[in-house]
């Protein structure tokens, strides 16, 4: 089967190019079914990026719902690896609410998911194909990484009240100095301390120079191990252009309760919104009574509408025109070789109102006519 | 070419204070001083395109990636939520939220208490989070009727000096924050333009503190 690429959307496209990159890797896809128990959800609410789920009743009564998260699905049907990892890759619709207008909305998502026995160069492969899917997307994008552990170890360390936690990792997530001061202030927080948090939000950049800077921020504390591992999973990246697109950037704060290790998100110039996001979910596969690790990503292929302008000049490159006194046969030839020249066609009895086309042909009596 | 920084300022005496700012801090465009109806000005030796749009707006241009950078209050950021890098605060438009009442006020704790306001989100986090059960009614101007008429016990609203209270026998009870203008910036437009943005925002700290 030949397909002809000028058919495809860029979104359609993508996840063909993503589908293959990560088939290379050797992940396999995961087809799952678009209905789920509603409970799956209600239990782990707090990781669904959006509230809304559409829920509907079963034949048999059970309350089931619409897909609006894939993980999930694939933590519930794993099995504990001590030794391997499974490796698969998805592309599925979700269903979510938009937070503009709280309706509902398709989502087509693509992603990947490792579950298993995860080391630094799974991680490392994981950001790799992060990198990869971006790039597929466009060349000048970046990829942000931070560490989960890392940052609410630090918090935790730091003695910062239980009230004051989600501010400030809020704070954190907003580049939010001046409020990120106040709450540390009024908390009572050493001026050493306070700078060690704002280093968190001002130092951002290449993972060569970023690091350093935060290492000696918060030297003597345990939690650098975390930084360290980072480190190792960066400089254990093969492709040197890979390693050009990605940032330290502490800004990069997921849900703690499910996250706690490496976490990352992607941009794409051009897109004003986060284009992959994922991360290291121990802690959630905990939470779902598996003794696993897990890292996995998703690229939202929704933001990538209007990213390339797909603005056709024209809807058809020819309209034919025929009428009762046309030999099918012959019609139907020659629109066929219209076709084998390359021409998309539309055969009409009369153009229709407001089409655009090239040329307009008419064919009556087996003759010709430009119009 | 010079990328150009997109820049939503809030229409009023508020923007023209932050453009003064910008202006200050090297981003000029001395067509926006021009009288006109024009809302779009840009300068494109120095890389930067203003415009005006109205104050509650800001936040929308910005998360959504028309604007790369804008000020909006934190009042607006507070009640939208917007997903926005909060860069600085600016330290102008200063005023607070807070509740406001009719002066012979006295919470009756065993009713539901009724809320006017414009903020509903605002309101609703700060009674939810002293566990006081309220109704609230939204209205878009005028809130400071609202108790004078009956409609409501409290209001939650913007309060900068406290005359258009104390002129309709109203008086603050409680400040929930303090308010002010503060320059936010689209999440990934920040990534390609960071150079730029970071510069602004040194120049108008450093501005802060001179």
């Amino acid at each position: 089967m030949n397909i002809d690429e000028l058919s495809l959307s860029f979104g359609e496209k993508i996840v063909f190019s993503l589908s293959a990159l990560y088939g290379r890797y050797g992940y396999s896809q995961y087809k799952m079914s678009k209905f789920e128990e509603y409970d799956l959800y209600a239990r782990n609410k707090a990781f669904l990026i959006s509230d809304g789920v559409i829920t509907f009743t079963d034949t048999n009564g059970k309350l089931m719902a619409l897909k609006p998260d894939v993980t999930l699905s694939i933590i519930k049907n794993s099995k504990d690896e001590e030794k391997t990892v499974q490796k698969v890759y998805y592309n599925e619709n979700v269903y979510r609410t938009d937070k503009g207008n709280g309706a509902f909305k398709e989502i087509m998502q693509v992603g990947l998911e490792c579950i298993g026995r995860i080391d630094s160069y799974s991680i490392s492969e994981v950001i790799l194909l992060a990198c990869k899917s971006l790039k597929a997307i466009s060349e000048s994008s970046v990829l942000d990484i931070s560490h989960s552990g890392f940052v609410s170890g630090v918090i935790d360390s730091f003695g910062i009240p239980e009230e004051n936690k989600a501010r400030v990792l809020k704070c954190i997530s907003e580049k939010n100095v001046h409020e990120l001061h106040t709450i540390c202030s009024d908390a009572s927080l050493s001026e050493e301390k306070i700078n060690a948090l704002k280093s968190l939000i001002t130092t951002c950049g290449a993972p060569d120079e970023a690091l350093p800077v935060i290492k000696s921020a918060f030297e003597g504390l345990a939690e650098t191990g975390s930084l360290t591992q980072l480190s190792a999973v960066i400089s254990a990246l093969s492709d040197d252009s890979v390693k050009d697109m990605l940032r330290i950037d502490f800004s990069v704060v997921d849900d703690v309760n499910y996250y706690n290790g490496i976490v990352f998100k992607g941009f794409v110039e051009g897109i004003p919104t986060v284009v992959l996001s994922g991360g290291q979910y121990d802690k959630l596969m905990q939470r779902m009574n598996r003794k696993s690790g897990a890292i996995g990503f998703a690229v939202y292929l929704d933001t990538l509408e209007r990213f390339v302008d797909t603005k056709n000049d024209y809807d058809v490159d020819c309209v034919v025109l025929y009428n009762e006194s046309t030999d099918l046969l012959s019609l139907s030839r020659f629109i066929n070789s219209l076709i084998l020249q390359g021409k998309s066609v539309t055969a009409q009895w009369e153009a229709p109102d407001g089409i655009r086309y090239k040329e307009l042909i008419e064919f009556f009596d087996g003759e010709v006519t430009e119009g | 070419m010079k990328t150009m920084l997109n820049v939503a300022l809030p229409k009023g005496r508020l923007g023209e204070k932050v453009y003064a700012m910008f202006e200050k801090a090297g981003f000029e465009c001395p067509s926006i001083k021009e009288n006109s109806r024009k809302l779009i000005f840009e300068n494109e030796e120095v890389g930067v395109r203003y415009f005006w749009v109205k104050p509650s707006d800001v936040a929308i241009y910005v998360e959504r990636g028309a604007a790369d950078v804008g000020v909006a209050g934190k009042d607006i950021l507070l009640e939208y939520e917007p997903d926005v890098y909060e860069l600085l605060d600016l330290d102008i438009g200063k005023c607070r939220m807070a509740v406001a009442a009719m002066e012979n006020f006295r919470d009756d704790t065993h009713r539901t208490l009724r809320v006017a306001t414009k903020f509903t989100n605002i309101a609703r986090q700060y009674y939810l989070s002293k566990g006081r059960d309220i109704d609230i009614i939204h209205l878009n101007g005028s809130i400071e009727i609202a108790p004078i008429l009956g409609l409501s016990d409290v209001i939650v609203d913007i309060v900068e000096t406290g005359t258009t209270l104390k002129e309709n026998q109203l008086q603050v009870f409680e400040t929930i924050v303090p308010i002010s203008a503060r320059l936010i910036a689209n999440k990934a437009n920040y990534k390609f333009k960071e150079e730029q943005i970071e510069k602004i925002v040194a120049e108008i700290a450093a501005q802060g503190k001179a």
